[in-house]
């Protein structure tokens, strides 16, 4: 009994020593660790907040309604009503934000309109394509359809 | 990070007393908002895209908007198409290509015969993702609605996501060296508006959809088409829905 009393001193500073590491471990680990870790899961909760802080680029087609609703009407009364403005127009949020510092470049309609209108056999056989060699014979597509409604009876319009 | 003694004193006792994750919730607790996006409560959506096989026409308006939108690098891709060719009864080898991801469309033609089709592809944004399951450090998470994210500030760049992906949706940044995939356009949805790819596709052949909104269409479309998800034996719980998808379609 006596032995034990005498040589407790050796467990006593073994237990400060582990004592100290825990303190040591949960200081660090509270200081590294990001504090919206774990806010939701395994994971920083501060990130969803910074990945949707991220700027836009295309502003959405509501956007373009707010100014432009002669031509918006015109589209969506003709074959090209499902179509987005950027669609064709590009990403235009810095017009939305500034029209005078961003200015939509006109598109050039013999690229635009191939791109979904040339005949290819893996389109749908539903969607109105065409041969543009045949078809125009190098004639703009824009001489006939207008983009925005592109029917020939369509009555012109933008 | 500048400290004063008495912060760090306090700090100390604070998570001498509770733990690290309990210190943490406290803090939560304390300033009372548990969500910080302004206007936007995650656990009201639970996101999800329909894909249309039968009215996609390879155009690429997708590609090019994502690229756009997201700042992907050239040659990388988060969404792109492919083009199918399935001659006869060749289900297990079908030809498929994807040129530039579709970037540029597809300017040539198949030879005719046979059935061609063409399927846009994106992250599935699985229920039980296999990347979000094997990141070591938790970089790349299941969000509370349902889309899969990438802390970039987090990733390691160990590349297990990558290989992880059944769907092949991810890629490691060429300059940033840490994983990238889609995030259905996280920073657009969030605000209400829609990802680049639909608000750019021309025949609606992409959609997207949340779950969670009982007035989205997309219920009344999964109850009456005939809707696949891409590999459902890996049990990932996809929620990229495919409508008129060819048995031939990995």
């Amino acid at each position: 009994m006596k032995t034990l009393i005498r040589d407790a001193g050796h467990l006593v500073r073994v237990a400060l020593v582990f004592v100290a590491g825990l303190v040591l471990f949960l200081v660090v680990r509270g200081v590294l660790v990001p504090k919206s870790f774990g806010q939701y899961g395994h994971y920083r909760g501060d990130a969803l907040n910074e990945i949707a802080a991220r700027p836009i680029k295309y502003a959405g087609r509501d956007a373009c309604a707010d100014c432009h609703p002669d031509v918006v009407e015109v589209k969506n009364k003709g074959r090209h009503a499902r179509l987005g403005c950027e669609a064709c127009h590009g990403p235009l949020a810095g017009h939305v934000a500034d029209s005078s510092a961003v200015q939509p470049v006109l598109p050039d309609t013999a690229v635009l309109c191939v791109r979904c209108h040339e005949a290819n056999a893996s389109k749908p056989a539903k969607f109105p394509q065409v041969n543009s060699k045949e078809h125009s014979m190098g004639m703009a597509c824009g001489s006939c359809h207008k983009a925005h409604s592109p029917a020939m009876d369509s009555g012109g319009g933008k | 990070m500048s400290m004063t003694r008495r912060d760090l004193l306090g700090q100390s006792v604070r998570y001498l007393l509770l733990t690290g994750a309990a210190a943490t919730a406290w803090d939560y607790l304390k300033a009372g908002d548990a969500e910080a996006a302004p206007n936007y409560k995650t656990t009201d959506h639970w996101w999800s895209m329909l894909l249309d096989v039968t009215v996609c026409i390879g155009c690429g308006n997708c590609v090019r908007a994502c690229a756009l939108e997201n700042d992907v690098p050239d040659g990388y891709f988060r969404t792109w198409v492919e083009r199918y060719h399935v001659g006869d009864w060749q289900l297990e080898h079908p030809l498929v290509d994807s040129p530039n991801g579709a970037k540029d469309g597809f300017p040539d033609n198949r030879p005719p015969g046979g059935k061609n089709f063409f399927v846009p592809k994106l992250c599935n944004h699985c229920t039980d993702s296999p990347c979000v399951q094997v990141c070591p450090v938790g970089a790349t998470f299941d969000a509370p609605d349902g889309v899969v994210l990438v802390d970039s500030k987090y990733c390691l760049g160990c590349r297990y996501c990558v290989q992880a992906c059944p769907y092949g949706c991810r890629f490691i940044h060429p300059q940033k060296q840490t994983a990238e995939k889609c995030t259905l356009c996280y920073h657009r949805i969030t605000k209400g508006l829609t990802t680049a790819c639909c608000e750019t596709c021309p025949t609606g052949a992409r959609q997207l959809a949340d779950l969670k909104n009982p007035k989205d269409p997309i219920h009344e479309f999964l109850r009456t088409h005939s809707v696949q998800i891409l590999k459902p034996h890996m049990a990932t719980g996809a929620k990229v829905f495919y409508n008129g998808l060819d048995g031939s379609v990995r």
